[in-house]
């Protein structure tokens, strides 16, 4: 008797695999789909090439005034390029840029390396970009000690002014968010009363108001010849708006720890202070953290609410030079550089944010 | 009772300081809370009462009966210089809500779009669905009203209008211009005829209801009212031999008069406003389907209810339990976002009110109180009815 040999399998049709099998799967794959690929295709390229034309080839890259850009119709480069440095320090004196520049640079070194799994010593730059970073940046940046020039807050400006809006109140709106969240759910009924208070007021008013009433209320509010900087008004209000945002997050984190974990820190013997801090923050900060990076991102954007009451963060210092009439019509152009600075800058934490959700999915999610 | 086991001396062993009392901790807090609270807000009270005083700022609302004086570019009332504070107030509220309302509208659509779009599988479709969120949700939304803004004052003059239409829809530098209808004697019947459709619609809905719980019998309740809604006023307006007229913009010297307007100011922040929160509610649209277990598609398919009503009938009404109480915070968001129209001068609450005539009266408390408690309203009240309407959608466990 012969042994069964069987034939050897056919490979899969050639429509199925490769280039054509990727086509005919996610592109051709009923005739609908084939009708809408073929319009929304030619619709994307036929909308593509002049816009490619303008950003790139038959835009001017280089020259110091309008006439370099009156030769071609695309876009004029060249004027970001002429006003690179009012758009990253603001009207900070030229002189001084460099104490912005090591200020930039410690913010790279402290938080570069917290993209890098291996790098080690992570915890103490986590540490220092939280103490001593802010502290040493804000000497040098406001002078006026260790034989520094001292420069008033009005001077500062641009993409250093919305990084520093950005930072401080990131750093302080998160330890007061946890605070209020804790209220929030405290047992004390008058803690919780005023928790819930702060804030429901702050979450149901649109920030520009609440910058407003810095701007306007704040003087009223506080005794005669007793001032505050406009910057640090604005900080304030900030601060106050996005904490109230970032304390509901955290409340959905509590909410989410199963009651077995309290009881069992109150087993324990541990007190308050210690069974939040050690058992259930922990847990509960882990499992909100897009929530938390989404608040720092919205705070991230809401800086730029601030050029309503006239400090002069990088849009408004864009929105300030594309009225300038030593360039023709760059509003574009403007809005273009200033939209992709904050661009990088989000999607960079978004990102962020996705990849220390993955990193810290130890349990919980099924 | 001779029990040989002595109860301990309970007092004694849980004889605790006082300071390590619960109860008398918990209450020294909220009276300390309390006393700090009054402090707090008592200094604030007298220190704003004593620098109005040596300002000169009068206090209560007075004001609001006094003469503005000023012209409000685009108003749903009548208004001019001669009404009153109170009325400058009136015209920003209606402002804000309208563009809240048209925002949440089209932001709504295109949210839900895209949403869908970018679970295509089409991978053209999902890519530029996906390449759409990810770059406008990461500029703000300030940005984007001065981007629009500034594309709007790119328009041609009046004299070289866009025609989108002949004559009819014209696109130029101020604004967009489009016949306004003008009701003639008679009207009233076709706006009693569409009251009259919307109720039989309701009663027909119910109905139907009623009969498919009772005998299983369908009836294209839907479409049958949106025939009646469209249809019933349709057939009193040409019996009643058409008594409207259309109003056309014409060209006069510089400018167009006549015919409906819409401010650039409106569109750029409605356009900014709309497509930003769309992508929000594209990502939340998305989160809610991918909710949706795969599952609950496979045993409607297996019950043999096709595709068409899978969707409408087993997916979406699961998915919208998770996708309402964002959407909720979405449509929050648009509304105190509309705020941001100061920045371009689209005359918005925050821009008339706190704006121009908090700077004309000083009056700051009260004005800054007033506009507060509007957008306060607003968004517990939008809130309210999102939640009742969550309880209503919410699954009803065993």
């Amino acid at each position: 008797m012969n042994e069964f040999k069987p034939l050897p399998s056919l490979p899969p049709p050639a429509s199925l695999t490769g280039v054509v099998g990727w086509l005919h799967k996610n592109l051709f794959s009923t005739p609908l789909y084939t009708i809408l690929t073929l319009v929304v295709g030619y619709l994307v390229i036929s909308s593509l090439i002049p816009v490619l034309d303008w950003a790139i080839f038959s835009a001017n890259f280089t020259g110091n005034d309008r006439s370099a850009c009156e030769s071609g119709t695309g876009a004029c480069w060249a004027f970001i390029g002429n006003r690179i440095n009012i758009f990253a320090y603001g009207s900070y004196p030229a002189a001084e840029y460099w104490r912005l520049d090591i200020c930039f640079a410690l913010l790279v070194l402290s938080f570069g390396p917290q993209f890098f799994d291996k790098f080690p010593y992570k915890m103490w730059l986590g540490v220092f970009s939280l103490t001593g970073f802010p502290v040493i940046c804000f000497y040098l940046i406001s002078g006026g000690a260790f034989g520094l020039e001292s420069i008033e807050t009005g001077k500062w400006g641009g993409l250093a002014l919305t990084l520093m809006l950005a930072y401080v109140g990131i750093v302080a709106a998160l330890p007061f968010g946890i605070v209020l969240a804790l209220g929030r759910r405290s047992e004390m009924p008058v803690i919780r009363t005023f928790c819930i208070a702060f804030i429901e007021l702050w979450r149901g008013v649109p920030l520009i108001s609440v910058l407003f009433m810095s701007s306007v209320m704040l003087p009223l509010f506080l005794p005669e010849g007793m001032n505050f900087d406009k910057l640090l008004r604005a900080l304030i209000g900030i601060t106050m708006f996005q904490s109230a945002y970032m304390a509901e997050v955290i409340r959905g984190g509590l909410q989410a720890i199963p009651r077995g974990q309290y009881e069992a820190s109150k087993a324990l013997g541990l007190s308050y202070w210690k069974s939040m801090g050690l058992i259930i923050l922990p847990q509960a900060l882990k499992l909100v953290i897009p929530g938390i990076v989404n608040t720092f991102i919205a705070l991230f954007k809401d800086t730029t609410l601030v050029l309503i009451i006239g400090l002069l963060d990088i849009l408004a210092t864009v929105q300030a030079s594309i009225t300038d009439p030593e360039w023709g019509s760059v509003a574009t152009e403007g809005y273009v550089f200033a939209a992709l600075c904050f661009w990088v800058f989000c999607f960079g934490m978004s990102r962020y944010s996705q990849s220390l959700e993955r990193k810290l999915h130890t349990g919980h999610k099924r | 009772m001779a029990d040989p086991i002595q109860q301990p001396d309970v007092d004694s062993h849980s004889k605790t300081a006082i300071w390590n009392d619960p109860t008398f901790r918990s209450i020294t807090f909220q009276v300390l809370a309390v006393v700090v609270l009054g402090w707090f807000f008592y200094t604030i009270f007298s220190n704003t009462l004593h620098n109005m005083e040596s300002r000169g700022i009068t206090t209560g609302f007075a004001f609001l009966d006094n003469t503005s004086g000023f012209g409000i570019l685009m108003s749903l009332i009548e208004y001019d210089e001669t009404h009153t504070y109170g009325d400058t107030f009136i015209v920003g509220l209606l402002n804000t809500l309208l563009v809240s309302v048209v925002g949440i509208i089209t932001a709504t659509i295109i949210g839900f779009v895209m949403g869908v779009a970018r679970l295509s599988k089409n991978w053209l479709i999902a890519k530029i669905a996906t390449v759409y969120v990810e770059s406008l949700r990461n500029i703000p939304l300030l940005l984007q009203i001065f981007f629009w803004y500034a594309l709007m004052r790119t328009l041609p003059p009046p004299r070289g209008s866009i025609q989108l239409i002949q004559d009819a829809v014209l696109l130029n530098g101020r604004g967009l211009y489009m016949p306004a209808p003008v009701p003639a004697d008679g009207f009233g019947f076709v706006n009693i005829a569409l009251l009259v459709a919307v109720i039989a619609s309701i009663v027909l809905v119910k109905w139907t209801k009623k009969r498919q719980e009772a005998t299983g019998q369908l009836f294209p309740a839907y479409w049958t009212s949106l025939g009646m809604i469209v249809g019933l006023p349709l057939g009193v307006f040409l019996i009643a031999g058409m008594p409207m007229s259309l109003d056309y913009p014409v060209l006069k010297g510089f400018n167009f008069v006549g015919g409906m307007r819409i401010i650039p100011e409106f569109m750029a922040l409605w356009w900014a406003l709309s497509l930003y929160t769309a992508t929000f509610i594209a990502e939340i649209v998305r989160a809610g389907i991918l909710a949706v277990s795969h599952g609950q598609t496979e045993a409607a398919h297996a019950l043999g209810i096709p595709n068409g009503p899978t969707l409408r009938l087993v997916v979406i009404p699961q998915a919208m339990r998770v996708i309402i109480p964002p959407l909720t915070s979405q449509y929050l968001n648009l509304a105190k976002n509309s705020s941001l129209a100061t920045a371009i001068g689209y005359p918005d609450l925050v821009g008339v009110f706190m704006g121009t005539t908090l700077n004309q009266t000083g009056q700051a408390v009260e004005i800054v109180a007033m506009t507060m408690m509007v957008y306060l309203v607003m968004s517990l009240s939008i809130s309210a009815l999102m939640n009742w309407f969550n309880k209503r959608m919410a699954m009803v466990e065993r």
